[in-house]
């Protein structure tokens, strides 16, 4: 799905957190959004699914304006920093709550959701944890109970906030893999926010370097690279 | 002098330090807590059981034990459905005067209840505006039984909120957030995260606010009008016995309120057994 951001801006009381931003991001593309803390990456990306609403600007779905459109309505699949997994449930229900929340109507019958949860369990390479709970798992384990919950409800799009943030360096490794795998398997749009631009670099079709709620630059990794646009994304790049 | 010297841990205190303060604490709590509770029952069974036993079996005595039931069935439930309601007003959503607000919902706790009783007879009492229509309407408040579930719930009111509201500030809002982008609607939201993740502290705070309630005097007191067989809950009977020297009857009254109370206490102990259970199962393997 072919995202547009059109001119988005929201403040947190006094402070701004995005000046009218604007950019587009290409239908399957893996898109990481750069910056340090307080750059409004967090806060852009909350507003692509739903969590925050814009002061002013669009959000475009498939060229269709969904600026308005509720987070439920909006089916992206979201993994939040602390994968904020339901502690109180297994894995199994777990990856489940999104279609067993879904309307009577629309809810698949109980044989296929179980289907469904136990093909998404392989997916993310964990098809044993299905009964255990949150608590007992590693924060990799988790990271990818967290995928497959968001991958359950078929979403539009992925969107990852600070996935690796909480894990130690060779999981990182591992599972940047296994987001790419996912990635290219599913096809689906998918867009991260990191504030570690190695990560960013390696990770991402198109990367937007962002700072005090402005877009630096975006571009390929590669073009980034070779050509900083501004005093900050060279500076940023080089740490 | 041996040679071999066992050294205490940096926390160990002297041996003697820990019999002291070990003696204090039994000694405090035999003193005031064991020690009157017995002497309740003791002085209920004086006469013997039979005696304590008709004692209860008056009209007025039922009537009294049945009002308190009646009055803890009604304001338990709405004191919880408030509790949740201002717990997650106050820590899911960011709002001026949110201080403000939770210095509100204690200040039955720092208002005397005296002070409460009368507070609603100045609004309800026949004298006042709302009142006199009340009562001429056919519905008094004052000295009636919605004056009293008004006091006991005043007086309950910060229980259930108090104990919600760290619990819900420690969860956060993120396991709400990610049912919501997995399409659950806000209602749903509620029952299959919210709840379960606060089920414990609620309960928690239930039963606190249950045995304030049953044992509550001073609030209603004031708002009873201590009409005996009517309005005469058990803590206003057993003073009201009390004072006429029928010390049986009143003792007996008393040990009745103080086993209701031990069995909130016994629920909540099997439900905080349950609870670890429940926790080192989840926690294993």
């Amino acid at each position: 799905m072919r995202i547009e951001i059109d001119e988005i801006a929201k403040s947190f009381g006094t402070t701004a957190a995005l000046h009218p931003v604007s950019f587009a991001i290409p239908s399957g593309a893996l898109v990481a959004l750069l910056g340090p803390s307080g750059s409004g990456k967090t806060t852009l990306l909350r507003i692509l699914g739903g969590l925050e609403f814009p002061e002013s600007g669009r959000v475009m779905f498939d060229g269709v304006d969904a600026t308005g459109l509720s987070v439920q309505d909006r089916r992206a699949g979201f993994v939040f920093q602390s994968y904020a997994l339901f502690r109180h449930m297994t894995v199994f229900e777990n990856i489940g709550y999104g279609l067993n929340a879904r309307p009577r109507a629309a809810r698949p019958p109980k044989a296929e959701i179980t289907r469904r949860v136990t093909k998404l369990l392989d997916l993310i390479q964990l098809p044993e944890i299905g009964a255990r709970y949150p608590s007992q798992l590693s924060g990799g384990q988790r990271q990818r109970v967290a995928l497959a919950r968001a991958l359950a409800i078929e979403p539009r799009m992925l969107l990852l906030d600070e996935p690796f943030g909480a894990l130690d360096a060779k999981v990182r490794r591992e599972l940047r893999q296994g987001l790419r795998d996912i990635h290219d398997e599913t096809g689906l749009t998918t867009v991260f926010v990191t504030h570690d631009q190695e990560e960013a670099m390696e990770l991402a079709d198109l990367v937007v370097v962002m700072s005090m709620g402005r877009i630096e630059q975006i571009g390929k990794p590669q073009d980034i690279r070779a050509r900083p646009a501004t005093d900050f994304v060279r500076e940023f790049i080089t740490v | 002098m041996s040679d071999i010297t066992t050294f205490r841990s940096a926390t160990e205190e002297t041996p003697l330090a820990r019999r002291v303060l070990i003696g204090i604490a039994a000694g405090g709590l035999g003193l005031l807590v064991f020690a009157p509770l017995i002497v309740v029952f003791a002085a209920a069974l004086q006469q013997g059981l039979a005696a304590a036993i008709a004692s209860l079996g008056n009209q007025d005595a039922l009537s009294a034990i049945k009002l308190t039931l009646i009055i803890t069935a009604i304001s338990l439930p709405l004191n919880a459905a408030f509790g949740i309601a201002s717990a997650w007003f106050i820590t899911k959503f960011d709002f001026r005067g949110k201080a403000f607000l939770i210095t509100l919902i204690d200040l039955p706790f720092s208002v005397s209840p005296v002070v409460a009783g009368l507070c609603i007879i100045l609004m309800f009492g026949t004298n006042s505006l709302v009142g006199g229509w009340l009562v001429a309407s056919g519905y008094p408040i004052v000295f009636a039984l919605p004056g009293i579930v008004l006091a006991t719930m005043f007086v309950t009111f910060p229980f259930v909120a108090r104990e919600l509201i760290p619990v819900m500030i420690e969860q956060g809002r993120t396991e709400e957030e990610a049912a919501l982008t997995l399409g659950a609607s806000g209602w749903r939201v509620f029952l299959t995260v919210t709840l379960p993740n606060i089920r414990w502290a609620l309960l928690y705070g239930v039963l606190l606010c249950n045995a304030r309630a049953m044992g509550e005097f001073g609030a209603v007191a004031v708002v009873s009008g201590k009409i005996r067989g009517q309005t005469a809950t058990m803590p206003i009977t057993i003073e009201m016995l009390y004072n006429e020297y029928l010390s049986v009857a009143a003792f007996s009254m008393a040990a009745v309120l103080a086993l209701l109370a031990l069995v909130t206490l016994l629920l909540k102990t099997a439900l905080e057994l349950r609870l670890a259970d429940q926790l080192s199962a989840s926690n294993r393997h």
